[in-house]
């Protein structure tokens, strides 16, 4: 079974952000990257259905600038067999990256296709259907649990206040969200191994994009709250301010 | 005249809320640019006679394609239908609920029509004639201003931002045609599962009781429980990452930057310390309530009004004090 991981290099969820001068991108200074953390989620699953299987391959495919080797790099250390980079600045046009992702994933026949719901710097969450709507093959979002058995991706999708049961032939796509996924820590064994392991890179085949940022801002913040009280005695001043001055309720 | 079109979304044969709210905002967006508003319905064959409930928020004509091939979501079939009735049609913007049918269905819509998409909006703003969009990005820790370059707008947008506003009109109903393939049909529904808590779900709930790793266990949630019953039918529970890492709660319910993004009116954060993952999934909330037996939990520094005390103490006071108020 051959699977490919769709992954991106975001900033760490730790990092203070800070809008460039240039007002319309983040300032890269200070801030860590790392594996967006669902992408992670999706190469801990492919990781487990390679080893279910006992036999099969795992590529790790990114659209980056070349810093994104670093989590590459990362992922094959977590245990995928090969990486490609797709040299290129993805914008916030998630079409542009799937047509550079379906570019590359069209020849290589993978059984299944895994992405993360989203990736965590743009957080458009659009990737992974727009993939597989550009390659012609059927796809399910925001799974939960999934597993792999006669020439079928059997996966629990959620929804609001529920989970669908949803089954796909293969070759398809998942985007996994979090629940059982938690990912593996690279061993030092690993990291090692990760050297020798193929690394291809090439251009990216972006398509154009055509989302135009304007500006950047900060989110409002917040005004300095305050403290009603100590414990139930509390209570009926916090109600009334709900009720009166905020009026929620 | 140019045309908007909304989405709307439909489960078991009622038209859900969310759809009331970007049909709102459409027209909005259509009063600044001169436009018409349209809804587009997909659904079993029962869904027909709904059509007109679209009017009563601002449609003008609601496309239908009711079949009951329809009767389960398929993302699919869906976007085949959607698309065909988009693509040269000439609207000027097509507005999609970010619920989680919208989130699904967009991005195939999108990909089929080669058209750019911008999800989970938060304001549209018309500026010289051109729709600007803006979203949070970073999971709310910055917010882009942007405009799409291309004769039809995709946009999604994000539950409980958009208010939903009366407007009483006839709508008129045309038939979409279902243009669904097989191929369009490859994934399948074969179960639907309802959550275990019956919980109404967090990224569309006006009001959210949020609890954390200081409730000590599953066993304690009956006190959140009986809060959200106390707040009726529009309350919904939520939990910090902790509580779902250690198995007390579903994913379904996390909040914060590997969870949900939510706006309620009202959150409560109820033994939740108030760590930077999870303050970007709530912090654009109306009102924040934050109870916790630590005065310096930095929860405090976000929260509206603060409680300082223990859960046991407090919720049940709480709990007591609402039930009244909603008795009276
Ligand atoms: C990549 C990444 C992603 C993450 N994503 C998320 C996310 O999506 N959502 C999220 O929530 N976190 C997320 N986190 C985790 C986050 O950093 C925190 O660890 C987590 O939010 C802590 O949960 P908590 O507030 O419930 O627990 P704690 O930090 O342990 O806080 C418990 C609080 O309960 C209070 N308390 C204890 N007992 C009582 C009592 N009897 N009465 C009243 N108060 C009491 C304590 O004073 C304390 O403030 C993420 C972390 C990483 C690294
Ligand atoms: N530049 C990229 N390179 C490779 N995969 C990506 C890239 N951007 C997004 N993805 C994948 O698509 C998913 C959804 O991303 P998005 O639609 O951008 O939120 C991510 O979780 C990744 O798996």
């Amino acid at each position: 079974m051959k699977i490919a991981v769709c992954l991106k290099r975001v900033p760490d969820t730790e990092s203070r952000i800070r809008i460039a001068d240039d007002g319309r991108s983040i300032d890269p200074a200070g801030i860590k990257y790392v594996v967006g953390p669902y992408d992670e989620f999706a190469l801990e699953a492919a990781l487990r259905l390679k080893e279910a299987a006992g036999e099969g391959e795992v590529v790790v495919i990114s659209v980056g600038e070349a810093a994104s080797a670093e989590q590459l790099r990362a992922g094959l250390a977590m245990g995928a067999d090969r990486a490609v980079l797709l040299k290129g600045q993805p914008g916030m046009d998630g079409l542009a990256t799937a047509k550079a992702l379906a570019a590359e994933l069209r020849d290589m026949q993978a059984d299944l296709i895994m992405t993360g719901i989203k990736a965590t710097d743009h957080d458009q969450q659009q990737i992974g259907p727009m993939l597989a709507t550009l390659l012609g093959i059927p796809s399910i979002t925001v799974v939960a649990a999934m597993e792999v058995a006669d020439g079928k991706v059997k996966a629990h999708r959620e929804i609001e206040g529920g989970v669908e049961h949803v089954e796909a032939p293969l070759p398809a796509l998942v985007a996994i969200t979090k629940q059982g996924f938690n990912p593996r820590l690279a061993s030092l064994k690993g990291i090692m191994a990760a050297k020798k392991k193929p690394f291809e890179e090439k251009e990216a085949q972006l398509g154009t994009d055509r989302i135009r940022l304007i500006a950047l801002a900060y989110p409002p913040e917040r005004p300095e709250g305050r403290i009603v009280g100590n414990g139930a005695d509390a209570v009926p001043e916090l109600v009334r301010l709900l009720r009166e001055e905020a009026r929620v309720i | 005249m140019s045309k908007i079109l909304a989405v709307a979304e439909q489960r078991g044969g009622a038209i859900r809320s969310v759809s009331h709210e970007v049909l709102t905002a459409a027209r909005t967006v259509a009063g600044s640019v001169g436009a018409d508003v349209h809804a587009a319905l997909i659904g079993p064959a029962a869904i027909g006679s709904l059509a007109a409930d679209l009017g009563r928020f601002g449609a003008a004509t609601v496309h239908v394609a009711a079949d009951d091939a329809f009767a389960a979501y398929s993302g699919d079939a869906f976007a085949a239908t959607l698309a065909e009735h988009i693509r040269d049609a000439g609207y000027w913007a097509v507005f999609f609920p970010a619920s989680a049918m919208g989130k699904d269905l967009a991005p195939r819509v999108a990909a089929r029509l080669d058209l750019p998409l911008a999800t989970d909006a938060t304001a549209l703003d018309v500026d010289n004639g051109e729709l600007v969009i803006e979203r949070p990005i970073l999971a709310g820790r910055a917010f882009a201003r942007l405009t799409i370059d291309a004769p039809t707008r995709l946009v999604s947008l994000r539950p409980n931002t958009f208010r939903a506003q009366d407007h009483a009109a006839a709508a008129t109903v045309q038939t979409m045609a279902a243009t669904a393939s097989s191929d369009d049909r490859r994934a399948v529904i074969t179960d639907v599962t309802a959550a275990a808590s019956g919980n109404l779900d967090v990224a569309e709930a006006p009001i959210i009781i949020s609890g954390g790793r200081g409730m000590k266990g599953p066993e304690n949630w009956h006190l959140l429980e009986a809060l959200r019953d106390a707040l009726g039918a529009r309350a919904a529970l939520g939990a910090s990452r902790a509580v779902v890492d250690a198995g007390w709660r579903p994913h379904g319910e996390q909040v914060g930057q590997t969870g949900k993004t939510v706006s309620p009116n009202l959150y409560f954060a109820v033994a939740i310390s108030g760590a930077m993952q999870h303050l970007a999934g709530m912090r654009s909330s109306g009102t924040i309530v934050a109870i916790n037996k630590d005065p310096d939990a930095p929860i405090f520094k976000v929260a509206d009004y603060g409680i300082v005390g223990d859960v046991h103490d407090v919720l049940p006071a709480l709990t007591a004090a609402i039930t009244a108020l909603e008795n009276t």
